[in-house]
């Protein structure tokens, strides 16, 4: 692994902003270009990068199956808890006016809180579709080259 | 103090291209793997930076300069580790360089882990 050395430390040095970039498209979304699909993307790529260089030992340490199982539904069920929550507020489904006091607030939210969900989703399912194929080979010593 | 702007970003827009003719007609026309590469990491390094900074100097101070040159610090990280990285891979799976005699070379690494 030593001939790895400039590869480990420039990854080092951007997947805490990729991290961060992936946060600043999930939230400026409702503002500029954005949103749940493309930050979540962003986001699984910092951890595909991690286990690309690290290994997926490594990173399946970092991001637990369990972890999996638990975002995968948790951002379905934000999606469709927003659109129960505008049905018991009197609207329809994820009708966002009635969320907040005034329709546009309630839409700023609304939106916001959709894309969240979207986004926790597409992380958790881009890792588990990266692991699950990298995790059928054994890990790629620098002999079998 | 406008047409100084603009003379500086057409300087830099025309060095850009430049180099990145060159590198691409160094990716078509060079013999080997090694030496297109030289060819391609130019492009991507010196041409896409001298064009970015063009683009600073048009969009004076603003936050569209300080998302430039993010976007060029990026460039400048990432880029060079690209390139590095494929050619580690090709010296690592043993590819060896076009027109250099063998007794030139040094043997072939076989370090381990």
């Amino acid at each position: 692994m030593r001939h790895h050395l400039i590869l480990r430390v420039v990854s080092k040095l951007l997947i805490p902003f990729i991290l961060l970039y992936a946060l600043y498209v999930q939230f400026h979304g409702d503002f500029g270009p954005g949103g749940g699909f493309q930050a979540g993307v962003i986001f699984a790529a910092a951890f595909v990068l991690y286990a690309l260089i690290f290994g997926v030992q490594a990173a399946r340490r970092a991001f637990p199956d369990s972890w999996l199982a638990i975002l995968i539904p948790l951002g379905v069920l934000i999606f469709a808890g927003t659109g129960i929550a505008s049905l018991l507020l009197g609207g329809t489904f994820l009708d966002y006016d009635v969320l907040a006091s005034t329709p546009t607030g309630g839409q700023h939210l609304g939106i916001l809180v959709v894309e969240f969900g979207v986004g926790v989703t597409v992380t958790a399912v881009m890792i588990a579709i990266f692991f699950a194929y990298a995790g059928r080979t054994h890990e790629i010593q620098d002999d079998d080259w | 103090m406008e047409m100084i702007i603009d003379l500086a970003s057409w300087a830099f827009i025309l060095a850009g291209v430049f180099f990145i003719f060159t590198g691409t007609l160094g990716m078509l026309r060079l013999p080997d793997f090694y030496t297109r590469l030289h060819a391609a990491g130019i492009t991507d390094t010196l041409g896409t930076e001298l064009l970015l900074i063009a683009m600073m100097l048009q969009a004076g101070w603003s936050i569209v300069t300080v998302k430039l040159l993010m976007i060029s610090l990026f460039i400048f990280f990432t880029s060079p580790t690209a390139t590095h990285a494929l050619a580690n891979a090709a010296n690592a799976v043993g590819l060896r360089p076009f027109g250099v005699p063998e007794a030139d070379l040094r043997p072939k690494t076989t370090e381990k882990a």
